[in-house]
């Protein structure tokens, strides 16, 4: 109790001594949100495993930490930015960088893509597009359980901001490579705006990178709304090192006969802690959450996923599977929740883990909540081994041990790679997942050498 | 046809409590409220030994410092506790009748109204019972038949006079008086129960059960099972209640341990039936309960059976701790809810030694306004290789104004184990009731025919007089609430 009272001090001194510096430079319908939320946290703290949803996952290390706190960024971090270039080959996109939270051009904060489409700083688009930001900014949250949410309204400053006008379709995804890079331990907070207006399509990549050895923290909230018969996908590919920790929540507004995925997977990191929220608030909306978690050492990977039936005839899906070695621990909480007149619901949750030593922990808590009589639900979860006939029947073909390890872990993995629409990254996610269970990608994540 | 559905699932769900009466019996009881001297005078009046109530008034000023788990997914109205009678005994008659074997008539009449056989001639010829009414247990039968294999089977207030090393040595070990708020409430004030002990290589030759009954008004019913079986023993035990119809809510807050040594089995059923309250949720039992087994020798075996279709409100996980390598664990469930009762009920699993198995299946019907959840928790410990587990808990939605939830807990610290879960969630489906319907079987009769089905499974898992019971139970609790 007393360790939680003191985090909760921390942060209202950081507060304090920030706030004037964050408001001067936030548009005011954004520093309007501030005071509020931070009120929220203050009565809600960090949450400790007191908190149902945080059961499995302690955040104190990370946040009982004395951090460089910074809010604005200085010239070199351009420069830096301007050096990084994404390495998958064939891989299509608009591409953005945000380093530490923030967007680090000079001019040019805002791109305007064929059809209308913007692109770019939220900071900077809350001062054009007041009307578009006070409609959804801040909207879509429910955090009413995690201060942490509320923690990011009062304080994050930047972040991205990405527009699709009613009826245009962006045929290249549009990727956010989130860079973490910096000489001090930081922590830093950034918020994400998604507007898919009706009858639209965007693919959204975030992927993130931590360039530094560095103790980071990273709490980032994405708000997105996807307008009527309007299709969204998000894809968050996670290769941090394993002092970083990184805390995510997404909150997907669907409105009706929309379509949504999300598909999050974790292939290195230290603590890693997903929050995806589905909220089907129409009719015939139908959403998809996918993840994967491929860990070892000491790293910690928390799933939480809710997905919130709230009009009739909507569908859901879950499908999250990862494989856990050496101490790791993995944590799965998933719900489903039908609301009241939800009639014709139709959901799924399936969750399924590997065990790969005695000292790896995984810990699952797949939920359904039903106040309606109309629906189809079902869960399944399963933590178990690789099959032992399977691994006969390779063997038997003249295939070692280890590699008919290897193949049918690759195989158990790639259920959910597949479902990623972006063909480069979905062959890119193939050969990294291969390289991960190999052992490869750790080895390249902590040499300093940065050949890649 | 949608309304005609609907005018007969209300029927089928709206049936009447048929063990609603109330017996006029004169009652020993103490004033309300509870406060130390209140577990003195019980402890008195039961004529404890001085240990017993130390550990009492432990249980109590730790009960003191506890406050009421909201964790369920349940809406419990305040409970008073300084409003309950925390002791009410059916009076002893003057004379003749202080001998152990004539029974008030009224009470054997009470009995007799619920279908209990008090004497030992009686068609049930196969069970021996523990009564207990209230506070204290009226009448335990063949005592003797069963005292000849060496099984002790009687009251635990009796137990306490004639056995008091091996209570002292069993009492709280499974469920410390620390371990939840009801307990400590219950090991404070608990008042009587069932103590059942069977000998090494005892095969206990017929059932054994306790009937509760709650009678007195404005009481609560605070009993305590201790149920041990020795190496390579068996038992199957019993257990039944039912209470009066009444507005007002009574509480009842119970606690069994089991303790089970090598290879030996216990098989506990429980046919729970409470006043479940009326159709607008007035009145029933508040039931909290903490039922926990021990699985302490090699190769033992604890099997819970329930059916839970009573109690407005229902708190109730029967667990295993699987402590004996090799030990098995199964948990089987039938949880009924109608009009606003509501129930959180479920089990723990938890494995500690090597090869432990366990079973998990649930299965909630849910009608009226009720919420029926299953909470579980599967807990694989480190040192458990080679466990398994294997859950299963579907849901079944009567009426568009109630709900199923499922809450499973599911933590695996090993890595040779097998942890499997499934959950679902449906109605009945149109073309089921449709292919019934061809065939030219009521609609009504039809839910009854998919419902009873649907909960075969974990009826077929109880004694034979039971399950016959269980069945009828199973269609009046939800009489009037199909379609």
């Amino acid at each position: 109790m007393n360790v939680h009272n003191d985090c909760r001090e921390r942060y209202h001194k950081l507060y304090e001594k920030n706030i004037e510096k964050i408001k001067a430079k936030s548009s005011p319908y954004v520093n309007a949100c501030r005071e509020p939320a931070f009120e929220k946290f203050m009565q809600l703290g960090i949450p400790t495993t007191k908190n149902e949803n945080y059961r499995y996952t302690d955040l104190s290390h990370f946040f009982n930490y004395d951090y460089k706190n910074y809010f604005l960024p200085g010239r070199e971090d351009f420069l830096k930015a301007e050096q990084f270039r994404c390495n998958v080959p064939d891989l299509d996109t608009h591409g953005i960088i945000l380093l530490n939270g923030f967007y680090p051009t000079l001019t040019d904060k805002l791109r305007e893509l064929p059809g209308g489409i913007m692109v770019g700083s939220l900071n900077e688009a809350a001062k054009t597009f007041g009307d578009k930001i006070a409609q959804h900014y801040n909207r879509f949250i429910n955090g009413d359980s995690d201060g942490l949410v509320h923690l990011n309204t009062a304080m994050a400053f930047d972040g991205i901001f990405v527009y699709v006008p009613s009826g245009v379709k962006l045929q290249k995804p549009v990727q956010v490579v989130n860079l973490v890079d910096s000489d001090n331990d930081i922590f830093n907070q950034h918020r994400n705006l998604i507007i898919v207006e009706k009858n639209a399509d965007l693919t959204l990549i975030i992927c993130d990178h931590t360039l530094s050895p560095q103790k980071f923290l990273t709490n980032a909230v994405t708000e997105v709304y996807v307008g009527e018969d309007s299709h969204f996908d998000i894809i968050r590919v996670q290769n941090e090192h394993n002092n970083a920790a990184k805390i995510t929540h997404t909150f997907i507004h669907q409105e009706k006969n929309s379509t949504a995925s999300s598909n999050n997977i974790t292939l290195h990191g230290g603590l890693v802690r997903n929050s995806t929220h589905h909220f089907l608030g129409g009719e015939g909306a139908e959403c998809s959450a996918y993840g994967l978690y491929l860990s070892d050492k000491f790293q910690h990977i928390d799933n939480y996923i809710n997905v919130n039936h709230a009009f009739p005839n909507c569908r859901s899906n879950q499908l999250f599977k990862g494989v856990l070695d050496d101490m790791a621990k993995g944590v799965f909480n998933g719900r489903i929740y039908v609301m009241k007149d939800a009639q014709g619901t139709v959901a799924y949750q399936k969750n399924n883990s590997i065990l790969l030593t005695d000292d790896a922990v995984m810990d699952t808590k797949p939920q359904l909540e039903i106040y309606a009589d109309d629906v189809k639900c079902s869960h399944g979860a399963t933590i178990g081994q690789l099959d032992e006939d399977a691994l006969f029947y390779l063997q038997s073909r003249g295939i070692d041990r280890r590699e008919a390890q290897l193949m049918l872990m690759f195989a158990f993995a790639h259920e959910v790679i597949q479902n990623i629409n972006v063909e480069a990254l979905r062959e890119r996610m193939d050969s990294l997942v291969m390289q991960r269970l190999r052992g490869e990608l750790s080895r390249c994540a902590n040499c300093m050498v940065k050949c890649g | 046809m949608e309304n005609d559905q609907d005018k007969i699932i209300n029927n089928v769900t709206s049936g009447e409590y048929k063990y609603g009466f109330h017996s006029d019996i004169e009652i020993d009881s103490i004033p309300k409220g509870l406060n130390e001297d209140v577990i003195r005078n019980i402890s008195l009046r039961k004529e404890e030994p001085e240990w017993l109530l130390e550990y009492r008034l432990e249980a109590f000023r730790h009960w003191q410092t506890m406050t009421i788990p909201q964790w369920a997914n349940l809406k419990i109205p305040d409970i008073d506790f300084q409003d309950i009678i925390y002791y009410a005994a059916p009076k002893k008659k003057q004379g003749g009748s202080q001998h152990a074997n004539s029974i008030d008539p009224e009470l054997k009449k009470t009995f007799e109204k619920l279908g209990i056989p008090l004497e030992e001639q009686n068609h049930l010829a196969g069970v021996a019972v523990d009564a207990v009414m209230d506070s204290v247990s009226v009448k335990t039968t063949f005592k003797e038949i069963l005292a000849e294999e060496g099984i002790i089977f009687s009251s635990f207030s009796d137990a306490v006079k004639e056995y008091p090393d091996l209570v002292r040595r069993y009492l709280g070990t499974v469920v410390p008086h620390t371990d939840n708020f009801f307990a400590a409430l219950n090991s404070a004030v608990f008042s009587d129960g069932s103590f059942c002990y069977i000998p090494k290589g005892v095969r206990c030759p017929m059932e054994l059960s306790t009937y509760f009954r709650i009678n007195a008004a404005n009481t609560g019913q605070f009993e305590r099972t201790l149920l041990i079986a020795d190496e390579e023993s068996y038992v199957s035990y019993l257990e039944g209640c039912t209470a009066p119809m009444r507005d007002e809510n009574q509480l009842h807050a119970a606690i069994v341990e089991i303790i089970v040594e090598n290879n030996a089995e216990v098989k506990y059923s429980t046919v729970q039936n409470w006043y479940p309250g009326d159709k607008e949720g007035k009145g029933g039992i508040f039931n909290f309960v903490t039922k926990r087994g021990l699985c302490r020798g090699e190769n033992s075996k604890i099997s819970w059976t329930q059916v839970e279709t009573g109690s407005s409100i229902t708190w109730k996980y029967p667990s295993c701790i699987l402590k004996g390598d090799n030990s098995t664990g199964e948990f089987y469930s039938v949880a009924v809810t109608n009009n606003y009762q509501q129930a959180d009920t479920g089990t723990k699993m938890i494995h500690i030694g090597r090869n432990t198995k366990s079973t998990i299946v649930s299965k909630g019907i849910s009608a009226g306004h009720a919420q029926n959840s299953y909470r579980g928790l599967v807990r694989v410990l480190k040192k458990a290789s080679g466990s398994r587990n294997f859950s299963q808990c579907d849901s079944l939605l009567l009426g568009d104004k109630c709900g199923a939830h499922t809450f499973p807990y599911i933590e695996v610290d090993n890595q040779t184990s097998i942890v499997e879960h499934e959950a679902t969630t449906s109605k009945i489906g149109e073309d089921q009731i449709f292919y019934c319907n061809q065939r030219g079987i009521s609609t009504e009769d039809a839910i009854g025919l998919i419902v009873n089905g649907y909960a075969r499974e974990i009826l077929n898992k109880l004694p034979m007089e039971f399950a016959v019971e269980a069945q009828k139970l199973l269609q009046i609790s939800l009489e009037g609430s199909v379609g």
